[in-house]
């Protein structure tokens, strides 16, 4: 490579200029900014990107560009209202950053052992579905970067039959704020599992259309097999956990390793390939979509009539949501009873929903294996009724730092295949 | 026989109401009043309450508590750091075994050598670190920032934690991403919200607030803006100036 004092500055001026300048030297290298606003780069994840003509000789990741300051804000925030903002995070798994909020925050609690069963069933079905959407995602948008057209349309597709579920469960598609310390904020309204049996009986056919489009395709292997290959040993350098760890050959995952809500009481396995490249993640990815399939038939079957919040009165909210014409509310029956019938009920409910609880001044840490890989949740409590300090580690902020790994000495093509077999949500990194 | 009764004597006498009590007024005041009024506005009668916070835990062996299965390793996982560390083991400062987790409070100057111990000695094997999470005290002088790291053995499927701490003034922590890569951009990131400088890192820049930025931004002290209202000059204040609920 021929190293130059010269440089072109292609930020801004006369294109003339730049192009009579650029064919005046013999400098090869070439610094590429990739986004933050380039469309294959999943939001705004900025790429610095060091050609040699065609070869990426250094890679680097810009982030930031979505920082949000969630984590500040839930200082001012009551706990409950903490899965507001952590909904938003990564805003493709939405449930399971409630998840590992409010397990930490059950931690610190220590009512982990009291949240009902069908609480949990329920966690389990929602993040079971939120994995799969993910997933969903992460192929779609990974075969629109390649020019692929059909897979991102139908990925959307499929995706969308899970969304419509979260919708009739939670009132919304996406920042659903459904699990919340304790339990989840309702129960499953009528006509859930009729929809989740449908799912059920039709997901299979669609992932295996995707499968088909894709498994033994002649491009796609051509664009995946042997690109932005990472080894088991870079993998735990790095920090890397969830797809991207069992496609390289260790099948690590937080469900059967550290169970949480009762996954230990769930017959699944754990999808595992030692390709080590892009391929191999597309089809862990694809295997444990099945997987999700057989967790969440499973918990239809484990699902009994009870509580969806804990019996404390001190920590489950009072209100028992009910949909009237204007959409989802207090139910008239809780208004009718603060309202007129006890003056006590209405303080207890005005004190919990504008305090909130008081939680036992502490620390912890609280993982679960998203769809992306280990999302953790470190919270921290001075006893207040307000979180004094949450820290969410991110999968996918720790596994952009591979970028360099995956893409150095391999094409700019690869790059956006290396990217997107990370599937990064910026949501999430930058927080 | 009489070592039991010796054990029993001594937590007897480390429960007596009255040490309790002293240790409980040595602790610091976390706030007073109830209702976030500081004028006389507040007629409750709770405007003279002092809420104090905790002395530092610090636990005494046995770690592990036969009922819960969560501490089930937490006295092997202590002995053999002992072990492994040697005559450095006073690098640790004390240990904290509360809801399930195991705490090492670690001395800065110690903290690079424990976790390359946690990292290649074969009774631990903590292969996967989860990054470095500041924490802003500003009223625990001397030690006003910590800096907590996770790390997980997939060996031993074993969690733990460990913290260490620095003072406003000196902010200075060493860096581990010799031993463990991953937490270079975790250590940026604790750099850019915190202002934790930490020693050795390759190249400790802002990751998320631009690089022009002044501060930092997750600090208890960092100042935060109102929201000017277009009515008559008003502004809501920033949101630890609003009364509220404490």
């Amino acid at each position: 490579m021929t190293v130059t004092e010269d440089y072109i500055d292609a930020s801004g001026g006369d294109w003339d200029d730049v192009i009579e300048k650029a064919q005046a030297t013999s400098a090869e290298r070439l610094v590429v900014n990739m986004g933050p606003q380039h469309p294959s780069t999943h939001g705004v994840l900025r790429l610095i990107l060091t050609l040699d003509g065609e070869t990426c000789t250094e890679a680097r990741v810009g982030i930031g560009y979505l920082h949000t300051g969630i984590e500040k804000n839930l200082e001012y925030r009551t706990w409950t209202q903490g899965t507001t903002f952590v909904t938003r995070m990564d805003y493709l798994t939405p449930l399971f950053n409630e998840t590992a909020y409010c397990l930490a925050v059950e931690n610190l609690l220590d009512i982990t052992d009291r949240v009902p069963e069908r609480a949990n069933v329920i966690r389990v079905m929602m993040m079971e579905l939120n994995r799969m959407a993910s997933h969903f995602v992460a192929m779609a948008t990974f075969g629109m970067e390649l020019g692929a057209t059909t897979v991102m349309t139908n990925g959307f597709r499929e995706r969308e039959m899970i969304l419509d579920i979260f919708e009739l469960v939670t009132g919304l598609r996406m920042n659903h704020a459904y699990i919340r310390p304790g339990g989840v904020s309702q129960d499953l309204p009528p006509g859930t599992v009729g929809k989740v049996r449908e799912l059920l009986k039709e997901m299979p056919k669609r992932i295996g259309t995707m499968r088909k489009l894709l498994d033994e395709n002649p491009v796609y292997l051509a664009r995946t097999r042997d690109v932005a290959h990472l080894s088991l040993s870079g993998c735990m350098a790095l920090g890397i956990t969830g797809p991207l760890l069992r496609a390289s050959g260790l099948a690590w995952d937080l469900r059967k390793a550290k169970p949480y809500c009762g996954y230990e009481d769930y017959e699944f396995d754990v999808p595992v390939s030692d390709g080590g490249d892009v391929y191999a993640r597309y089809r862990v990815r694809m295997a444990e979509m099945e997987e999700s399939l057989k967790i969440v038939e499973q918990c239809l079957d484990r699902l009994r009539p009870g509580p969806v919040m804990i019996k404390d009165a001190k920590i489950g909210w009072p209100a028992k949501l009910a949909l009237g014409p204007d959409g989802l509310g207090n139910s008239p029956d809780h208004i009718a009873h603060i309202m007129s019938g006890s003056m006590e009920a209405l303080i207890h409910h005005f004190k919990l929903v504008t305090e909130g609880f008081r939680v036992p001044a502490g620390q912890a840490y609280a993982a679960v294996e998203s769809a992306k890989g280990e999302l953790g949740c470190y919270a921290v409590s001075d006893g207040g009724t307000r979180p004094y300090r949450v820290h969410f580690r991110d999968p996918s902020f720790t596994h952009l730092q591979a970028v360099a790994a995956m893409c150095e000495g391999g094409t700019v093509a690869d790059v956006i295949a290396a990217v997107a077999s990370i599937d990064p949500v910026m949501g999430g990194v930058d927080r | 026989m009489s070592t039991d009764n010796e054990r029993e004597r001594d937590e007897e006498a480390a429960n007596l109401p009255e040490k309790q009590g002293r240790e409980r007024l040595a602790a610091p005041v976390r706030r007073t009043g109830m209702f976030g009024a500081t004028t006389t506005g507040d007629t409750s009668g709770f405007g003279g309450l002092q809420v104090r916070g905790s002395a530092p835990a610090h636990s005494q062996r046995p770690f592990t508590d036969p009922d819960d299965p969560r501490t089930a390793d937490f006295d092997r996982v202590a002995d053999d750091l002992e072990a492994a560390l040697g005559e450095d083991a006073g690098a640790v400062e004390r240990v904290e075994a509360a809801r399930g987790e195991l705490t090492f409070h670690v001395r800065r100057e110690a903290l690079l050598e424990l976790v390359r111990v946690l990292r290649d000695d074969p009774s631990l094997r903590y292969e996967l670190c989860t990054g470095v999470a500041g924490v802003h005290f500003p009223d625990d002088a001397g030690r006003e920032l910590h800096a907590v790291y996770h790390f997980r053995s997939l060996t031993h499927n074993s969690e733990i934690r460990v913290t260490t701490t620095c003072p406003d003034a000196d902010p200075h922590v060493p860096s581990i991403v010799s031993v463990y890569p991953t937490n270079d951009w975790h250590e940026r990131e604790a750099w850019d919200f915190f202002g934790l400088v930490f020693d050795g890192h390759p190249a400790l820049t802002r990751i998320q607030m631009p690089d022009d930025w002044h501060g930092h931004p997750q600090r208890k002290d960092y100042p935060l803006g109102g929201i000017p209202v277009e009515y008559r000059g008003a502004t809501v204040p920033p949101p630890d100036e609003r009364r509220s609920y404490q």
